[in-house]
């Protein structure tokens, strides 16, 4: 059991490009599942192999358990990871891949055959598939070798890398379920590599998202929806996302879609303050609600997505043409064609810098 | 069933067509099959023939078989098919054994200047081994190894040694990074990695070196000719002694080559099977 600890990480892949990991800082408690997510690019994957030991480090340190493990090479970090494609052993049987390891830390042979057992009963892996070879499986069961391979060796740490990506979607959420539950049984650190969102959202107990090499926001999934600290993390949290329109400032709100759209006045102010004349709101799809006719943003409605309990209207503003999404009762929905408008509490209402993208008081 | 009824409806006229383009190719592969195997044919059919029908053209179809060539040639094969199996194995499991270290070295965890390490190995086969042979033959003669079995495996290992270094690289260059690290990171040393996770993987590539190995040792003739006469002697020797300065010697020849040709043909047919396997199945997904 250990806290992981990344103290101004920085790698850098080539001389003159910008740093993949820019000088992170992460606190990752001990027990904690921690999502990296961002999109592709934004060196989430690289500072998971940098506390692999897969990756050198150009700059800083990474800890395990107030260790410093910078210079200590992966084999002896006490970890154990999934990779995305899995990276069995073809040539081994399930139960020589997941023994893989203790055999090499020389433990003996009944141990291992022991607790190779335990992971496999853990994982819902019966007796039979122990004698297997990787490709007599189906992509879910490798996967679960993947994860029993990890959890045979009880690290102090998981290491995750995307690894739900090459399953089908049905799978995927039922899996997804599996392992936050086995983590919260097993309760060893995990830091978890995703570039998708919901993954993020659904799993871990606090997000890290990560954009060009940088960390941009790290906090339980709840805030991170509901206090974003900047237009990047808005957009990027959320299904669908928010919307963000680039607006006018006007007296006592902003110019969207032909009228005003009123603000908290500490918007107001921290706009006046830093000078500006227009600034980037963003609504949430399910902050939109459908006024008749009285309502502040005016549009057309260019195409229904029925989801069942709800529904998205996809609506052109009026005056600027622009694309926004609402999320609106299901059964209830306007006709494509058909000009709605909608009412936003103030308060639902998030403001950015236009420049920096960083989030205006609220 | 998709496939089968879009074939159902397809116009007559069109499977005409896709059906003459497979009977071209299949006459043509039959044609340049058969120009191929016409030669070993003839060779097997006149190692059957007594010496007198051998000699006759065009040659005969019809005759009454004879093992008497082959009875000739195994009454003095026995020395030479012994050098022959020596040379190629131990030469042959020499080039595995110092191949596959090699080969991890330029490309898994490649050493410094490894392009160089890489270009040089080839280098050495490209100077002809006609103008290699007068030092060789003097080296062979000061260290009295003449005429011995070990200036064969040790020239045969030379020989193959570079192109299995090669070979075994670009096998060892497709087994998949995350493997790799996956072994890393179970705390395989550099041993462990090469032996446990490595070498299973290319296992197809590695019989398929050495069956290139054997191929190229067991029909080495050249330096064995030069550097070998009795002691060592294989059996490409074994064939040129089989011609005799006069007289007939067609059918006994093709007898002698029949024989020293199976060996090859059954260990290629043993490799194949290896061979058809995939060479990564299962690590990917």
């Amino acid at each position: 059991m250990a806290g992981v600890k990344f103290v101004s990480a920085t790698r850098v892949y080539a001389k003159d490009a910008p740093p993949a990991v820019d000088a992170l800082d992460l606190d990752i408690k001990d027990g904690e599942f921690m999502v990296l997510v961002g999109p592709s690019g934004s060196g989430k994957t690289t500072a998971l192999r940098m506390l692999a030991g897969l990756e050198p480090l150009d700059g800083g340190r990474v800890e395990i358990g107030d260790k410093d493990v910078t210079f200590v090479p992966p084999k002896d970090r006490d970890i154990a990871m999934v990779f995305q494609n899995y990276a069995l052993y073809p040539s081994k049987t399930v139960a020589d891949n997941m023994g893989f390891a203790l055999k090499m830390q020389g433990v003996p042979r009944e141990e291992r055959t022991r607790r190779v057992r335990e992971a496999a009963r853990l994982l819902n892996l019966d007796d039979t598939m122990l004698d297997r070879k990787p490709k007599a499986l189906s992509g879910g069961q490798r996967q679960r070798v993947a994860m029993g391979r990890a959890i045979v060796r009880e690290p102090r740490v998981f290491l995750m890398d995307e690894p739900l990506s090459n399953l089908d979607a049905k799978l995927r959420v039922q899996t997804r379920s599996q392992i936050a539950e086995l983590q919260r049984r097993l309760g060893i650190t995990t830091v978890y590599v995703t570039h998708d969102q919901v993954e993020a959202m659904t799993m871990g107990h606090r997000v890290a998202v990560l954009a060009g090499g940088h960390l941009q926001q790290c906090d339980t999934p709840r805030q991170l929806y509901d206090n974003p600290v900047n237009q990047f993390v808005a957009g990027f949290i959320g299904s669908p996302a928010m919307n963000l329109q680039k607006v006018p400032l006007a007296e006592g709100g902003v110019r969207l879609a032909g009228s005003t759209l009123p603000l908290p006045a500490s918007i107001g102010t921290a706009a006046r303050q830093a000078g500006l004349s227009e600034l980037v709101i963003g609504i949430r799809p399910e902050h939109l609600h459908l006024a008749d006719g009285d309502g502040a943003i005016a549009g057309e409605v260019t195409l229904v997505e029925e989801l069942g309990a709800d529904a998205l209207l996809h609506v052109r503003l009026a005056e600027s043409g622009d694309l926004i999404v609402a999320r609106t009762e299901g059964r209830k929905t306007p006709p494509p064609g058909q000009q709605v408008s909608f009412r936003v509490q103030p308060d639902d209402v998030f403001a950015f810098h236009p420049e920096t993208g960083a989030r205006l008081a609220a | 069933m998709a496939a089968v009824q879009t074939r159902d409806r397809e116009p007559a006229a069109l499977r005409l067509r896709r059906m003459s383009g497979q009977v071209g190719w299949g006459v043509l592969a039959w044609v340049v099959g058969i120009a191929f195997f016409l030669p070993v044919l003839w060779m097997v059919l006149t190692a059957f023939k007594p010496e007198s029908a051998a000699q006759t053209w065009p040659p005969k179809f019809v005759f009454s078989p004879t093992l008497a060539q082959f009875r000739l040639v195994f009454s003095g094969w026995g020395p030479y098919v012994t050098h022959s199996l020596i040379a190629t194995t131990v030469s042959t499991v020499l080039v595995l054994v110092l191949g596959v270290p090699a080969a991890y070295a330029l490309s898994v965890h490649p050493v410094p200047r490894w392009r160089d390490g890489l270009f040089f190995f080839i280098s050495t086969k490209m100077l002809p081994i006609v103008a290699a042979i007068g030092p060789l033959y003097v080296l062979a003669l000061k260290t009295h190894l003449l005429d011995s079995i070990w200036v064969l495996i040790i020239l045969y290992t030379a020989m193959n040694l570079p192109v299995a270094i090669w070979l075994i690289r670009s096998f060892m260059l497709e087994v998949p990074k995350e493997m790799l690290e996956a072994a890393e990171l179970d705390g395989a040393g550099r041993i462990r990695e090469m032996t446990e996770v490595i070498m299973p993987v290319i296992s197809p590539g590695l019989v398929s070196t050495a069956l290139i190995c054997v191929i190229f040792a067991w029909n080495e003739l050249f330096l064995a000719l030069n550097l070998t006469v009795t002691n060592a002697a294989t059996l490409p020797m074994f064939l040129i002694s089989s011609v005799p300065q006069e007289g007939l010697y067609l059918a006994h020849l093709s007898a002698a080559a029949t024989v020293a040709s199976v060996p090859v043909i059954i260990v290629g047919w043993i490799a194949q099977r290896s061979l058809v396997r995939g060479l990564s199945m299962g690590a990917i997904k």
